[in-house]
């Protein structure tokens, strides 16, 4: 089976900096991935290499088998990747509702837009607030406003980069919840900092140290393992 | 072999034109990222202020080189603090605003002055090369562009305004917390961007017929220089001005001046796609 | 924008004032009157280009004056060489268009930053201004329409009814096109706002990068903005050649492009009908200020700019309209807070709602 995008020896050099190393990376279709390192390890750079904000220096990324190595920054979405960056980056001037038209429209017909806006705001909640002005939301809405985003254009592919930051414990339950109803149709890669979380939604992690791919596992065999602990918290293995 | 010389000359002469003329909106728009839409008007205050202290009986040199930076940079001040420092970090709303403080400078200049020409003649006369005639003024242009390079180089190297000034720029919190005050660098950067433009209209008085409206020939010139420069203030200066410079000047002798008017702002247009940080975007990258 | 702004309803509105004045005002004024009318009409299809590029795109075009200026000396060599003038006035629109067309690729595709747009748009305009002012001589011509240069070019043919080229407009019938084109402008550019390109296009104003996450390609978006906007003053540059039958290189001025701007900001950024309030607001005191000698125009102008960019930053069109909105909502929660205490209990959680929200 065709993964749902694929990295082959993925390498980006920054000057004299070698931030993304020999990365290669599979995800399957209807996949939920996690990917996980400590600061400076490179999942930045990795996610916008994934979203075509930066380009590889060498090495492949296959979108279902397509070469998108070099894409212009508006060809990912059209391609069915959706993307929620670190930064909630919203309409702000604009209200819920056509936030989230804008992205169903930009793959349906003007009537089957309507419907979808309507069922995308019950998923993520956010019927209630369909007239409010975006940047008028609180941090968490905006969150979910966005997540709402990304998953109207139905994409087969969706790339979340911290979508549990800022939130309360029972808005990262919630968006848990969602990551997971979402994951029912869609790929998912969340890129993550907050362990908690990640126990909550992944059955496979990627761990990432120096820009390279040092372990890829089930979450508790990850915590467990002497080597990301040491990355991560100093330790020395003994 | 004369006329090769005198086609030399008269490119520096170009060169320096654009250099003296951009330097100003350089260090405002350079350090402060300020696009001072008025630069043309200070440069027209300068030229008014050396006509002005040569009718009052001074010394043409006095009036170009203490006079009008004088004049022109309290003027700065005084915008700066009524106009621009509410707008900092509103690109657009700086543009506007100093867009309408040119016409307001205009408008002033105007029901003072009146809008007849005024002017005064160049110094020093002609010298020959062959049987080429120059005017004796073009040495003092070039001298003079060379000797504000150096100057600035200098200030910005070597002193501790320059330094303070290029700390702030970068990071005006670290600014604050060594005790200096982001805003009083501001006022000063400021003040001595419009001085440099007024210095460059009083140099300009004697070849160009003075009416409150001459800026408007200048402000073009000097945005797409500085413009085309890139970050580095004096590097970006200097190439920018050398390579625009070069293609009016060349232009020009083939056609028409009109012609080689154009020839530079459609050089610079085609650079600026080409380039599209400037020229120190990509060359001399981390030079002052 | 406003929820009322935004409904059909101030659309429907401002048609209707439309074309109460095109129908009423030929027969209220006396003919000196109507022609001056006229010319805040061209104007202002001229402000709503800038006015639609600029609030609905984000593109700020210091250089619009540039398309009204070619809009205006094509129609004028145009149809001193074709005779009938209704290809002049098609050709009046595609030139300013295709030209936008071509800069916008440059600008847009070129990855050059939205503040340089000003600065670079600007340097267009003093371009074109340099060539055309320089084009005095009589060797200076295109066909048999000489370009004049800094003389312009004077006794411009007037439109006429199409295939009749001697059945010329009378002042009355331009000020009828005038109109006309005026409001299907404006119905045009309110549909094409509600339509999914314009929802786009105001979404890449808002935020480029996420309308480039979403699959839309930005650049195509804002050519098409920047084009329409070119074609719509080239528009009101044909007009104008037709009003006063004449036209010199001033068009491409700086000062043209200075008044084009202030209109916008001071009527409204943002709207359809701020730059036709500003356009008509400011051409008036223009004139007012040109019968008196102790204020120089530009030094009005001038401070105008400065203390609306300082003071009233919204135009004058939504900050009235804001002032409504808030009147409207005291006389509203008047009349609330007389109901009884079950009602009161109703809106409670609901305005619990909207502070947990901001």
């Amino acid at each position: 089976m065709t993964p749902v995008i694929e990295t082959r020896d993925l390498n980006v050099h920054f000057g004299g900096v070698h931030a993304t190393r020999d990365v290669n990376f599979k995800v399957a279709e209807a996949e939920l991935r996690c990917v996980i390192g400590p600061n400076g390890a490179g999942k930045s750079t990795f996610f916008k290499l994934l979203t075509g904000q930066v380009k590889p220096t060498s090495g492949q990324i296959l979108f279902r088998g397509e070469d998108i190595s070099n894409m212009k920054p508006h060809e990912p979405g059209r391609l069915g990747i959706g993307i929620k960056t670190q930064v909630p980056s919203l309409f702000n001037g604009l209200s819920v509702w056509e936030n989230v038209w804008l992205s169903a429209r930009s793959v349906n017909t003007a009537e089957q837009s309507e419907r979808i806006t309507r069922r995308t705001l019950e998923r993520v909640g956010m019927t209630a607030y369909r007239d409010t002005t975006a940047g008028l939301l609180a941090h968490g809405l905006r969150q979910w406003v966005e997540i709402g985003v990304v998953i109207a254009a139905e994409p087969p592919l969706i790339l979340l980069d911290e979508p549990a930051a800022g939130m309360s414990d029972a808005e990262v339950a919630r968006t848990a919840e969602l990551i997971l109803e979402i994951n029912r149709q869609h790929a998912l890669i969340v890129v993550e900092h907050d362990m908690n979380f990640i126990r909550m939604i992944a059955k496979k992690v990627t761990v990432l140290h120096q820009g390279a791919i040092i372990k890829e596992d089930t979450p508790d065999r990850i915590m467990s393992d002497p080597l990301v602990q040491q990355i991560y918290l100093g330790k020395k293995p003994h | 072999m004369e006329l090769a010389l005198v086609i030399v000359i008269q490119v520096l002469y170009a060169v320096a034109t654009l250099f003296i003329i951009s330097a100003g909106l350089a260090v405002i728009f350079g350090m402060m990222k300020v696009i001072n839409l008025a630069h043309g008007e200070f440069m027209m205050l300068g030229a008014y202020a050396t006509i002005g202290a040569i009718r009052l009986g001074l010394n043409l040199w006095v009036a170009m080189f203490v006079v009008a930076p004088i004049a022109v940079g309290l003027v700065g001040v005084v915008l700066e603090r009524l106009v621009i420092r509410r707008l900092y970090g509103r690109m657009v709303d700086t543009m506007l605003a100093t867009w309408g403080l040119s016409l307001l400078l205009i408008g002033i200049v105007t029901s003072i002055a009146g809008d007849t020409t005024a002017g005064v003649s160049a110094p020093l006369g002609s010298f020959s090369i062959g049987a080429y005639s120059l005017s004796g003024y073009i040495p003092v242009v070039i001298a003079v562009a060379i000797a504000l390079a150096l100057a600035i180089r200098w200030v910005l190297m070597r002193t501790q305004l320059g330094l303070i000034a290029r700390g702030t720029m970068q990071n005006p919190d670290m600014a604050n917390a060594l005790g200096v005050s982001p805003s009083l660098v501001y006022s000063v950067t400021f003040a001595v961007g419009a001085a440099l433009s007024g210095l460059a209209g009083g140099l300009l008085a004697p070849i160009t017929g003075v009416v409150p409206t001459m800026g408007a020939a200048f402000v073009a010139k000097a945005f797409i220089t500085v413009i085309g420069g890139g970050p580095a203030i004096l590097a970006g200066l200097v190439g920018a001005s050398a390579l625009f410079g070069a293609i009016n000047q060349l232009a020009t002798f083939a056609t028409t001046p009109v012609i080689g008017e154009v020839a530079l702002l459609a050089a610079a247009i085609v650079m600026l796609r080409l380039l599209p940080q400037g020229i120190t975007g990509r060359f001399f990258k981390g030079s002052l | 924008m406003n929820r009322f702004a935004k409904s059909w309803m101030s659309a429907a509105l401002s048609l209707a004032i439309g074309i109460a004045m095109m129908l009423v005002l030929p027969g209220v004024l006396d003919d000196y009157t109507l022609i001056q009318v006229t010319i805040y009409a061209v104007m202002s299809i001229l402000g709503v280009s800038l006015g639609f590029i600029w609030g609905f795109g984000g593109i700020l075009c210091f250089g619009q004056a540039a398309f009204f200026g070619l809009g205006a000396y094509t129609y004028a060599i145009a149809v001193m060489n074709m005779g009938d003038s209704t290809g002049p006035f098609l050709l009046a629109i595609a030139v300013p268009a295709l030209f936008a067309m071509i800069l916008g690729y440059v600008i847009f595709y070129g990855r050059l930053s939205d503040v340089y747009m000003g600065v670079i748009t600007l340097t267009v305009t003093l371009i074109l201004f340099n060539l055309i002012n320089s084009t005095a001589g009589p060797e200076w011509k295109i066909g048999s329409a000489p370009l004049g240069g800094f003389n312009g070019i004077p006794a411009i043919p007037t439109l006429n009814v199409p295939g009749h080229p001697n059945d010329v407009l009378s002042p009355k019938d331009l000020f009828d096109l005038t109109f006309v084109c005026l409001l299907v402008v404006y119905l045009g550019l309110r549909m094409l706002i509600s339509s999914k390109i314009g929802r786009v296009i105001i979404a890449a104003k808002e935020n480029e990068q996420r309308v480039l996450l979403l699959g839309y390609d930005a650049r195509v978006y804002k050519l098409f903005s920047f084009t329409l906007g070119g074609a719509i003053a080239g528009l009101a540059g044909c007009l104008f050649a037709n009003w006063g039958a004449f036209t010199s290189p001033t068009i491409f001025g700086l000062a043209q492009s200075a008044q084009i701007i202030i209109w916008v900001i001071v009527g409204g950024l943002g709207t359809l009908v701020g730059p036709i309030v500003g356009c008509v607001a400011i051409q008036w005191l223009t004139t007012q200020i040109g019968t008196q000698q102790m204020f120089n125009s530009n030094l009005v102008l001038g401070t105008i700019l400065v203390v609306f960019v300082l003071l009233v930053p919204r135009g004058i069109v939504p900050t009235l309209g804001s002032l409504g909105e808030w009147a409207f909502g005291r006389m509203r929660r008047r009349k609330a807070s007389s109901t009884t205490a079950a009602a009161q209990a109703e809106t409670a959680p609901a305005m619990a709602a909207t502070e947990r929200a901001t």
